[in-house]
């Protein structure tokens, strides 16, 4: 009986959903540094075929890059926790399922209304009184930014995700058009260092630091995010709506009213990031001061799968692939466009690592067909 | 007659991570029969005729049509195989009309002919006796008409062996008495017909045989001229059950909730509830029976404040204040304000009762997390219900942190209707409560809902199975069209006249 017609074959694998046997978080997490290590192969195999160099070299000018001195460490630091806020800011957006990828625009509002303070402020007010007014005007005006999209998503259904987009490019030609009334010298269209000399409204040092002050808002922000996520009624609610509006009117939860405060919460807190940028960082404005940093922010927090905490690793991840491959390029005298194939390759298989961590692939089974 | 095997199945194992969905599973399917596939939920029907049709393969096993040894490893393999099944859900394309629905999708020589097909569907439809329009559109149509298209559809791309996956699930009395006269008819034309069911009469009145399945094995087979109720259900469940609910009289009857000519238009503009009005009284089941989608989910979902109506009133004589409260144009937060316990099983259940994605302590939380005035979460209230629920109503769980979306159907409707009895209500509203659970589940919901009517609470329950909504309630509303076609008491009425006025006002408009 045994198989007289050979063209019955198994199909030599089959995927299936893990829905009931979710992998535990220790063997996703060696899932993920796999692909980790599988990417850089890749990328050493691709510097080789393209460029020639000792791979090897290559690597090490990665690391290099990222923590060769002292001072690229705290570049490093300050980059993660720049990107860290911006995907703090988003994630409550992204988990009630509203698409904000506005956090570009909402950024550079935030950011403008530091620099604008600065600008007209600075040498007005005592400054006891103008860090009050500086920081309430950023996260006012990136609140704002993120509170119109949320308006009329919650009134009239608009479609957030196009809208959010939109609202970016307006705060990029806002951005242009004051960097070109506030430019230094008149006409130029660039700002330049705001209060070199006087250095108002610039973030204090510490200790010696210019970015520990970033650093530690940063870190305070993730704890207040956890907590705000985990345990309060808010953060419950967010989870709720995003998991199924029905269930949400079901139990009488305000749907608008939740939409409403969660863009609030999400463009303020990229109102601090636009805060750290200018005031605690670059300390003037230009319309990339956001730099791409908003949509670098959404794939932080998915890959994260929303929990802030791991942000902390996934934006570190990020923004190490980005100094690394920004190094590779200068010393070996390549392009930008090469450093970004090699994170390209990096991203495309930490993501494609998620692949393998919900589904299962199940190959047929040697015995079966003997 | 000679029984030609048709599709005979050796050893199917199939695993959904450690869940053992078949195990070891030997079937045959003759042609020229039909074969009930009888079981519990959960025990593993809809995943065996899944790989039979192609959806799901099988961990080991072997499945031979004709006496030859096949791979399925899609659905047009099946169909190759002549094999074809007719799914719970309907997959048609609601702008298309039956016939192009019956097509659409069909690899054909030569160019589209649409006049050609409809000819020869035209045929099938005369030769098994389908009453069928071709050139109505889907949307236009009954549950039993969409039913009809997708049975048709199969033959028409040349099955000779049909699955249905409970068919009779969403049709009245005379639509079930209309499809198995077509079954009928195909059995006689040498088809080889499964059906999954979990009702036992219709598995008595149709079928040749009857394949059991309990827990993912497969128990045996019997010929259902030697076989009774008494015997199949025991061969399900494993052991038997007093098929008997038990029905108290009504005592401190109080009219609780008055609905008064209300009616309810929906955002396409159709009056889905017309003008209607009837009384729940305290201590007593009121049923509620129904084609599918005749506006029963619309009318609790009035009663919960989730819906705006156009016209009416409901009014809740709340026992404690004496008053009477107006319920009408109040959201369900103002309703809670009120003082009014009003719990709501929706017919949705993790779409709406529930989140699926939360686990259990969070989804008690969805009712009560708003109290107090802290901003944080108090989650050792919910802690404890949750672990009372599992405890009380027998929740089959990994803990009380597991996801509720990884339990099965009927322990999810355990976590539901646990958090909803325990906010202790005076109204208790329920759609379609037992809807998928097994018999052991569904007692305990029927038990769990005349506690709650000896407790003095109104029961508002809207069932599918007329059987049980006249042994479980006290009275029948029935709805027809979203509107009441009639009120009969349970205790006197019979199966025939809940289901005449069930389709009193003509079923065309089936609210869909």
């Amino acid at each position: 009986m045994e198989n007289k017609t050979n063209k019955v074959r198994e199909p030599l694998f089959h995927i299936t959903k893990r829905s009931n046997n979710a992998m535990k978080p220790a063997a996703a997490w060696g899932v993920r540094i796999a692909a980790v290590v599988v990417a850089l192969i890749l990328c050493g195999v691709v510097t080789v075929l393209l460029t020639g160099e000792n791979p090897f070299k290559v690597y090490e000018t990665m690391i290099d890059g990222a923590f060769g001195s002292e001072r690229k460490i705290w570049a490093l630091a300050q980059n993660t926790a720049v990107l860290l806020c911006i995907s703090l800011a988003v994630t409550p957006a992204f988990k009630m399922k509203f698409w904000n990828i506005g956090a570009e625009g909402q950024v550079l509002m935030g950011g403008l209304a530091t620099a604008a303070c600065m600008i007209l402020l600075g040498n007005k007010l005592p400054p006891i009184l103008f860090y009050p007014v500086m920081i309430i005007a950023s996260v006012a005006a990136g609140a704002i930014w993120g509170l119109i999209p949320a308006f009329f998503k919650a009134q009239w259904n608009t479609n957030e995700t196009l809208f959010t987009l939109m609202m970016n490019y307006i705060a990029i030609q806002i951005v242009s058009y004051f960097c070109y009334i506030w430019s230094v010298p008149k006409g130029s269209g660039h700002i330049g260092i705001i209060n070199s000399a006087s250095q108002m409204g610039w973030f204090p040092k510490i200790g010696g630091q210019s970015y520990l002050c970033n650093i530690l808002i940063v870190l305070v922000l993730t704890v207040f995010m956890f907590i705000y996520f985990k345990y309060s009624k808010h953060g419950y609610e967010i989870s709720v709506v995003g998991e199924s509006e029905n269930t949400a009117r079901y139990i009488g939860i305000n749907v608008k009213k939740v939409i409403l405060r969660t863009m609030l919460l999400s463009g303020a807190v990229c109102g601090i990031a636009g805060l750290i940028l200018v005031s605690g960082t670059d300390h003037t404005i230009t319309r990339d001061t956001a730099g791409g940093r908003g949509f670098t922010a959404i794939m932080v927090s998915w890959l994260a799968h929303f929990d802030p905490i791991y942000m902390i690793i996934t934006s570190l991840l990020i923004a190490f692939l980005e100094k690394g491959a920004g190094q590779i390029s200068t010393n070996f005298g390549l392009n930008d466009s090469f450093s970004e194939i090699l994170t390209g390759i990096i991203i495309f298989f930490i993501i494609g690592s998620e692949f393998f961590i919900n589904y299962e692939i199940k190959f047929r089974e040697k015995e079966a067909k003997k | 007659m000679s029984r030609q095997a048709a599709i005979e199945l050796k050893n199917i194992t199939k695993t959904f991570g450690n869940i053992i969905a078949n195990k070891d599973v030997n079937l045959t399917v003759y042609r020229g029969e039909v074969l009930s596939i009888l079981g519990e939920n959960g025990s593993g029907k809809t995943t065996l005729m899944n790989m039979i049709s192609g959806i799901y393969f099988p961990d080991h096993g072997q499945i031979f049509v004709d006496g030859k040894e096949v791979m399925i490893k899609s659905p047009k393999d099946a169909f190759d195989f002549k094999i074809g099944m007719i799914h719970q859900h309907f997959k048609l394309v609601d702008v298309f009309t039956a016939a192009e629905n019956i097509v659409l999708g069909l690899e054909e020589k030569g160019r589209y002919n649409l006049k050609k097909s409809v000819k020869e569907i035209q045929k099938i439809c005369d030769q098994y006796g389908f009453e069928l329009d071709l050139n109505k559109k889907i949307y236009e149509m009954s549950v039993s008409e969409k039913q009809t298209v997708e049975i048709v559809k199969v033959l028409y791309r040349g099955a000779d062996i049909l699955i249905l996956d409970e068919p009779t699930a969403v049709l009245t009395p005379q639509e079930i008495k209309k499809l198995f006269s077509v079954l009928k008819n195909m059995r006689a034309d040498g088809k080889a017909i499964v059906i999954i069911t979990h009702k036992l009469n219709e598995v008595m009145e149709i079928s040749d045989r009857v394949a059991v399945l309990r827990k993912g094995e497969y128990i045996g087979t019997v010929e259902t001229a030697e076989a009774n109720e008494s015997i199949l259900t025991e061969m399900m469940v494993g052991k038997k059950i007093e098929l008997n609910i038990e029905r108290t009289d009504v005592e401190k009857k109080e009219d609780r909730l008055v609905v008064d000519n209300i009616s309810y238009v929906n955002h396409e503009g159709l009056k889905v509830l017309k003008n209607v009005s009837f009384t729940a009284r305290s201590g007593e089941i009121l049923g509620i029976a129904g084609i599918a989608g005749s506006g029963q989910r619309e009318l609790l979902e009035s009663i919960a404040g989730l819906r705006k109506l156009s016209d009416g009133t409901i009014v809740y004589n709340n026992p404690q204040t004496g008053k009477k409260d107006y319920l009408r144009d109040k959201t369900p937060v103002q309703i809670r304000e009120l003082g009014i316990r009003l719990s709501f099983v929706p017919e949705d259940r993790l779409g709406m009762g529930l989140v699926g994605n939360m686990d259990i302590i969070d989804n008690m939380m969805l009712r009560s997390y708003r109290k107090g005035k802290s901003a944080f979460l108090q989650r050792k209230a919910p802690k404890d219900l949750a672990e009372k629920i599992i405890d009380d109503l027998e929740v089959v769980t990994p803990g009380a942190t597991t996801p509720v979306r990884r339990l099965s159907g009927g322990n999810v409707q355990k976590v539901l209707v646990g958090r909803e009895i325990a906010a202790a209500p005076t109204v208790f509203m329920a759609a379609y409560p037992v809807r998928g659970l097994d018999i052991n589940s569904s007692y305990m919901i029927y038990n769990l809902l005349n506690n709650q009517k000896e407790k003095g609470v109104a029961v508002i329950f809207v069932g599918e199975d007329l059987d049980v909504l006249l042994q479980l309630c006290d009275r029948i509303l029935v709805i027809s069209s979203g509107q009441i076609s009639g009120v009969v008491d349970a205790r006197t009425a019979t199966k025939e006249d809940v289901g005449l006025l069930m389709t009193k006002t003509g079923g065309e408009n089936d609210g869909e």
